[in-house]
């Protein structure tokens, strides 16, 4: 890190610190906690209850609320798994190591939550549970991803090396996220368009889109709430016998 | 709007509940395993240290 200043080099290394971190998680969870819990109960009420029902897909449409925050989330969490992957690889950074593999269940989770309710979605709008085209089958891919990366960490003892191992296995996979997300341009596919994200305007009506972009907010912050928890969990299984620990102990007890 | 036509979501009853009850059950699992296994690996290192403490 001869390029980076010697202040913010030494400011990464304090935080970066095991200590360090679980201290900042613990005060940063609380407070991440609360917004969580206002969004949800907002993104909820306005979406269930307040947005009125869509003119062609009547109360079926609510599904979206869960349904598209949870897809931008799987796409969200494994790039922020790659860019972990980096810095764990370029600069042997510990923390990055366990926020990468902290990340892979949330991000299954979300996966999963995209395809079931996108599957629950599909059949009274398109009559099929599953059809296997382009956005479905890239985002199920992604999900193999995710619990190849689970498995491998898993299957390699020496928790360094099984770090190094996933590292390069999210780069490669990123690859993945641009196809998942333009799979709706490049191919003909039953699965609609962008809606949200068109540059000119989107094509959602605000009533609508407020509490989609509510719950979008609300699922960001459930997943810094998620990852600090797994990582805490994480820097305690790597180094359970280490000093600092020890004080955790002493100072809850 | 009475509280039966909510939950009926307009015919969708199945399709709307389903999705969100199963997002609730692995969102919910994801948040508390690792804070029950923290508490299971802080317990078992406690114990250790009593146990090796002169």
């Amino acid at each position: 890190m001869a390029f980076i200043p010697e202040p913010i080099s030494r400011f990464f290394h304090r935080t970066a610190s095991p200590p360090h971190f679980y201290a900042l998680a613990n005060r940063l969870i609380p407070w991440l906690s609360v917004l969580l819990v206002l969004g949800l109960a907002y993104g909820l009420y306005g979406g269930l209850y307040l947005a009125p029902a869509d003119y062609q897909q009547g109360d079926s449409y609510r599904i979206i609320y869960i349904h598209v925050p949870a897809a931008w989330m799987s796409l969200f969490v494994y790039v922020v798994m790659a860019i972990m992957g980096g810095i764990a690889l370029i600069w042997r950074m510990k923390l990055a190591e366990v926020m990468l593999i902290s990340s892979a269940p949330i991000g299954a989770g979300f996966t999963f939550i995209a395809l079931v309710t996108g599957s629950l979605w599909g059949k009274p709008m398109w009559g099929a549970w599953w059809v296997w085209d382009a956005r479905l089958t890239s985002e199920l891919i992604l999900l193999f991803l995710y619990l190849g990366i689970i498995s491998l960490y898993g299957a390699i003892e020496d928790k360094r090396s099984a770090s190094r191992a996933v590292s390069i296995l999210a780069l490669v996979g990123v690859v993945n996220i641009p196809i998942i997300h333009y799979s709706v341009e490049w191919w003909n596919t039953l699965h609609q368009g962008a809606t949200v994200s068109k540059l000119d305007k989107p094509s959602i009506h605000i009533s609508m889109l407020i509490p989609l972009l509510t719950m979008a907010v609300a699922f960001k912050l459930y997943y810094a709430v998620a990852v600090l928890q797994a990582a805490k969990l994480e820097l305690i299984k790597r180094e359970p016998s280490a000093q600092w620990v020890k004080n955790l102990l002493e100072t809850s007890a | 709007m009475t509280v039966q036509e909510f939950f009926a979501m307009g015919g969708y009853a199945f399709y709307v509940w389903t999705s969100y009850g199963i997002t609730a059950v692995v969102l919910i699992v994801n948040l508390l395993l690792p804070v029950m296994q923290r508490k299971q690996w802080l317990r078992r290192i406690a114990l250790k240290l009593k146990r090796t403490a002169p």
